[in-house]
């Protein structure tokens, strides 16, 4: 199961912040190659040619597409160490739902508050929240969403957390107030050297975000 | 193994491949018809979260989402296995059935529903995604290889749904000219016994559409303007 690592990434991605988490919680060594989305590489262009997006997984030259799909891999490849899923398929089918629940739900709300201010963005931030709201009452009075150790669904989610301060900033939503318990759970993940170390600076992401986010309010709006 | 329950729908493409799946490893189910304009306490309580079948209920225990739902009963009963062992195959397979979701089967309802003036470049987007699927299935008998297996499933109905899409949105999106490997597949898939007793029939989809009103709802329709 060894052999060369590479991992095709953009810093501020969520997806690409899921693979690291995984890669880093199975101590797996890789070399990264830092895309530039606007320009992107040959290299990527081979390797997804079909979506021809990050995050990308190259192992033995061989590529792994869709985050989820990657850490599923390196779950199933590096089963020595620890593992990210439940062992027991039915709690393993429960993973996956909320895991996609993230993706088909908390994701796509999140990119509703991409709209200029007004009644579609106040809805999507509202949208948003709930979904945050039906996270926390998943996650109950567990430390994790996986139960006493962190796996794939907190894994899923926790990037979210490295927008938040932005959210606040720009959009004014105050995630602290509304989620309580998904701050707590979030504050608890960090504590993760695995997850604390792909976070960078809040103020570095608030920065990217207002950035992108003026371009594609100007693009589509 | 357990009490097992399906709460399903006949018409959906979703349901159907959680069928053929119980079916193919032998597992004996309930099947519990859903109404999904009167949706049941049933439904409600085993998928309270998005509130859409298929459901499977295990022992009751309840399980959503069919790729869910697929790997789960592929893990349960090792019978006929769905996905490939290997995890870069699995990978694959997995990358594929996502695509079939989230790509083609949106784009072929966006080119049904797109106004006038959109529709050639909603039919062309669809029409880019399905040809990626024909050239996944050129040379081979199966997307499983020789047997069937997860994406075959997962891919399963769409032909008959890209017919239903075509009569609906008044447009042309597969022909055997155009993705001939696909057209193949097509033939020798729904021709399989077990495939064939539970896959949504195009006629059956324009009849429901027509009667229940709503392809009225759906602009763009063709179907809408016939009486």
């Amino acid at each position: 199961m060894a052999g060369k690592v590479v991992l095709l990434d953009f810093w501020p991605s969520l997806f690409g912040m899921r693979v690291r988490i995984a890669l880093a919680e199975k101590g797996i060594k890789y070399e990264s190659k830092e895309e530039d989305l606007s320009n992107k590489s040959p290299l990527l262009l081979e390797m997804n040619p079909i979506i021809k997006q990050i995050p990308v997984l190259i192992h033995n030259g061989k590529p792994v597409c869709e985050s989820l799909i990657i850490v599923q891999y390196i779950d199933e490849v590096w089963n020595d160490k620890p593992p990210l899923l439940p062992s027991d398929p039915y709690q393993r089918a429960q993973a996956r739902f909320w895991a996609d629940f993230v993706d088909k739900k908390v994701y796509v709300a999140s990119r509703k508050i991409w709209r200029p201010k007004g009644k579609e963005q106040e809805a999507g931030k509202k949208e948003f929240l709930e979904t945050l709201k039906t996270m926390e009452g998943e996650l109950g009075d567990k430390p994790y969403f996986g139960g006493e150790t962190f796996g794939y669904v907190d894994l899923s989610l926790i990037p979210f957390y490295s927008w938040f301060y932005a959210y606040k900033v720009l959009d004014n939503i105050n995630i602290e107030a509304e989620c309580p318990k998904i701050i707590a759970w979030a504050k608890r993940c960090m504590q993760k050297e695995a997850v604390a170390k792909t976070f960078h600076d809040p103020k570095k992401v608030l920065e990217f975000v207002a950035q992108t986010r003026k371009k594609y309010v100007s693009r589509n709006h | 193994m357990g009490e097992v329950k399906v709460i399903g729908a006949s018409l959906s493409s979703f349901c159907c491949r959680i069928e053929w799946a119980l079916k193919l490893k032998g597992v004996e189910y309930e099947y519990i018809k859903e109404d999904l304009r009167n949706k049941s306490p049933i439904l409600l309580q085993y998928n309270p979260v998005h509130k859409k079948i298929p459901v499977l209920v295990h022992n009751g225990k309840p399980v959503a989402e069919s790729l869910v739902i697929l790997e789960y009963i592929d893990e349960t009963w090792q019978e006929n296995p769905l996905l490939p062992k290997d995890p870069l195959e699995k990978s694959t397979a997995r990358f594929w059935a996502r695509f079939v979701d989230e790509k083609c089967i949106v784009s072929a309802w966006d080119a049904c529903r797109a106004e006038e003036h959109e529709k050639e470049r909603a039919v062309e987007s669809a029409q880019e995604s399905l040809g990626m699927i024909d050239k996944l299935i050129e040379g081979k008998k199966f997307f499983g290889g020789e047997t069937i297996g997860f994406l075959d499933l997962v891919v399963g109905s769409l032909p008959n749904w890209l017919k239903f899409l075509e009569e609906l949105g008044g447009i042309k999106l597969v022909d055997a000219e155009k993705f001939p490997s696909f057209h193949e597949w097509s033939k020798k898939f729904v021709e399989i016994p077990i495939i064939k007793e539970k896959i949504p029939m195009p006629d059956d989809l324009i009849n429901y559409f027509t009667t229940s009103g709503l392809a009225k709802t759906i602009r763009g329709s063709a179907l809408a303007n016939n009486k």
